[in-house]
């Protein structure tokens, strides 16, 4: 006879109440835990999207989505005749905050060039871009509709095509276009700071009286070159040893080369590192929180229980007996409440801001946690109940 | 042949100061199918006493031996106290003590699992006392829904499916009107001769004396009297 089950069966609206309420909080470790795998797989999306072996980019840096680089649009050029590349192509990065439909919208701008390397990896709706200006391919997330137009700076872009889960590591939405207007919306100067530029550099000039016969306005043109991109990106032949091309491209260039592992572990170590932290510590806090939660809950209820099982002591019930009761009790609470949490994060999960990844592994890590902490909080009431006099029973 | 010996109880409560004495030498025996109550006013010992002999609440020193087996002797416990209740012992309580999240089918067969018995036989054996009992039709509920004469005529049953060899009730008529607790009475003693148990059952209602086999008066710890009522 299971007096667990019995006494769950007897209170079973509260019970389940009970457990509801645990699979809330259990749902928030869950919801955790799915923000975490989805930030790593968001910061490693816009890396793998590309599908490309090695990322040249300025020396001394570590990539586009770590910090500033800038390299010219033409070291392709030279990339292309180390032995075992196969394709590279200049690629802009830009983080762009733009007001539409009255809402801020974020947005990861990669440029590219056509038919290069670094464009949409698959298109969900609509098509890619077939011309070489003002168009642009967005991710599904960002919420816009095939047809919309955006005037950025100087420009107007026209979405043309949709993609799915292409988002940068702080979960933005990822928007292609092509590398002429990445770099128009990127180096570009404004009018105003172009005619600034020229009176300082013509003041400049005026000082300098081997050049003062040189006019601004002539050499301004010159150095307004926007042929600038943040990154060449490399695929290399099949039989190349991606460290080996890493090391010939990085001599002879004097760029710094990172192969896509690197610029994933580079993502996944140091760009997410502090948020990974600062979750993981959230988990902790509220498996602690569902730790005392449930110790209480079986506390409360051996307590209530107090006459029973002074009573089953009385009628000859072995310790093993009443343990059983109280432990079943716990996991039964614990696995209902894994269960509910399970449910409601399955439910609620693509309403979540940014996006949850939810992961086998990491279910049965939490599942495991839960029994983990059911037996442990059970030794609480476990105590309670070997230490009831059993002669409480036969108080009138 | 005695089912119940106790020799010479002491039980002391506390120390030095505090020390009190709620037992002083009390000796008892009850044979096989016989029916005793031991009365005596509140806080006499009548309740230490039956604590005493179930090894609830174990004596200070004495001999106590159960169906010819020694369980008690100078100041030391012989054997497991839950197994000898669990097999040898039929306990009732004033407040009944079913087991509120058990019918009252399973509140009887409990007992009858602790002891090994499968489920499916125990809830057998349990059904067919009950339905003996005139309980039949309710043994699919739970014990809150019962009246306290019902209540307490399940806990009976519970205190006897087992065969046990001695009987120990607490005041079990004292939360039921007379009609009710005679009732009760009655069953106790009727199953106790049919079984042979040895029925001790603690009382201070006079009007349950009649039918008494013998009576044992207990007055601050001491036994005092033993009245022969049906010899």
């Amino acid at each position: 006879m299971n007096l667990a089950l019995h006494d769950v069966e007897y209170r079973l609206g509260r019970f389940i109440l009970t457990a509801v309420g645990l699979g809330l909080l259990l749902t928030t470790v869950m919801a955790m835990n799915g923000i975490y795998a989805g930030m790593v797989e968001d910061a490693l999306s816009i890396v793998r999207a590309p599908k490309v072996d090695l990322w040249v980019v300025q020396k001394d840096t570590n990539g586009p989505f770590a910090e500033s680089s800038r390299i010219p649009e033409d070291l392709y050029r030279n990339i292309l005749t180390v032995s075992g590349v196969s394709e590279a192509s200049p690629v802009a990065y830009q983080l762009l905050q733009i007001e539409h439909k009255e809402k801020i919208l974020r947005l990861q701008v990669i440029g590219y060039r056509l038919g290069g390397l670094g464009g949409p990896p698959a298109i969900a709706a609509g098509r890619p871009i077939l011309k070489n200006r003002y168009e642009m391919v967005v991710d599904r997330k960002a919420g816009v509709s095939l047809g919309t137009q955006f005037t950025l700076g100087r420009i107007t872009l026209e979405v043309v095509g949709l993609t799915e889960g292409v988002v940068s590591n702080s979960g933005d939405s990822a928007a292609f276009i092509t590398l002429e207007d990445a770099q128009e919306l990127q180096f570009l100067k404004s009018n105003e700071a172009i005619r600034n530029d020229r009176v300082r550099l013509q003041s400049d000039l005026a000082e300098n009286p081997q050049l003062a016969g040189v006019s601004a306005e002539n050499l301004s043109s010159l150095l307004q070159s926007s042929h600038i991109a943040n990154v060449i990106l490399v695929r290399l032949e099949s039989w190349a040893n991606a460290e080996e091309v890493a090391q010939n491209i990085a001599r002879w260039t004097h760029y710094n080369v990172l192969t896509t592992q690197q610029q994933e572990d580079f993502l996944a170590k140091n760009v997410i590192e502090r948020a990974r932290q600062q979750i993981l510590l959230f988990r902790i806090i509220l498996l602690i929180v569902a730790a005392v939660i449930i110790a209480l809950i079986i506390y409360t209820m051996t307590l209530e229980k107090t006459r029973d099982i002074a009573t089953l002591k009385i009628i000859g019930a072995p310790n093993s007996k009443i343990v059983g009761l109280i432990l079943q009790q716990s996991l039964i609470l614990g696995f209902l409440g894994f269960v509910f949490g399970t449910i409601i994060i399955s439910l609620t999960y693509e309403y979540f801001p940014r996006r949850l990844v939810l992961r086998v592994s990491d279910q049965i890590m939490v599942f495991g946690i839960v029994i983990g902490i059911c037996i442990a909080a059970s030794g609480i009431g476990i105590h309670k109940a070997l230490s009831i006099d059993a002669t409480t029973a036969m108080a009138a | 042949m005695q089912q119940v010996s106790a020799q010479n109880l002491i039980k002391i409560f506390g120390e030095g100061d505090t020390e009190v004495v709620a037992l002083k030498d009390a000796s008892l025996e009850v044979e096989a199918g016989e029916v005793v109550a031991l009365m005596g006013p509140s806080g006499s010992g009548k309740t230490t006493l039956l604590r005493a002999i179930s090894l609830i609440d174990p004596p200070t020193s004495g001999k106590i031996e159960i169906a010819g087996e020694m369980i008690f002797e100078g100041n030391k416990v012989l054997i497991d106290d839950r197994l000898l209740r669990r097999k040898r012992m039929g306990i009732i309580f004033q407040s009944y003590n079913l087991i509120p999240f058990l019918t009252v089918v399973q509140n009887v067969a409990l007992v009858l699992t602790l002891n090994g018995v499968s489920n499916r036989e125990s809830l057998k054996r349990a059904r067919e006392l009950l339905e003996r009992l005139d309980l039949g039709h309710r043994a699919d509920i739970y014990p809150a829904t019962l009246s306290g004469g019902e209540q307490q005529r399940v806990a009976v049953a519970r205190a006897v499916v087992n065969d046990p060899v001695v009987i120990l009730a607490d005041e079990p008529t004292a939360a039921l009107d007379s009609e009710r607790g005679k009732a009760v009475m009655d069953l106790l003693r009727q199953l106790g001769h049919e079984k042979k148990a040895a029925v001790i059952v603690v009382t201070h209602d006079e009007r349950m004396v009649s039918g008494f086999d013998r009576i044992y008066h207990l007055a601050d710890g001491i036994l005092e009297i033993e009245h022969l009522k049906n010899k």
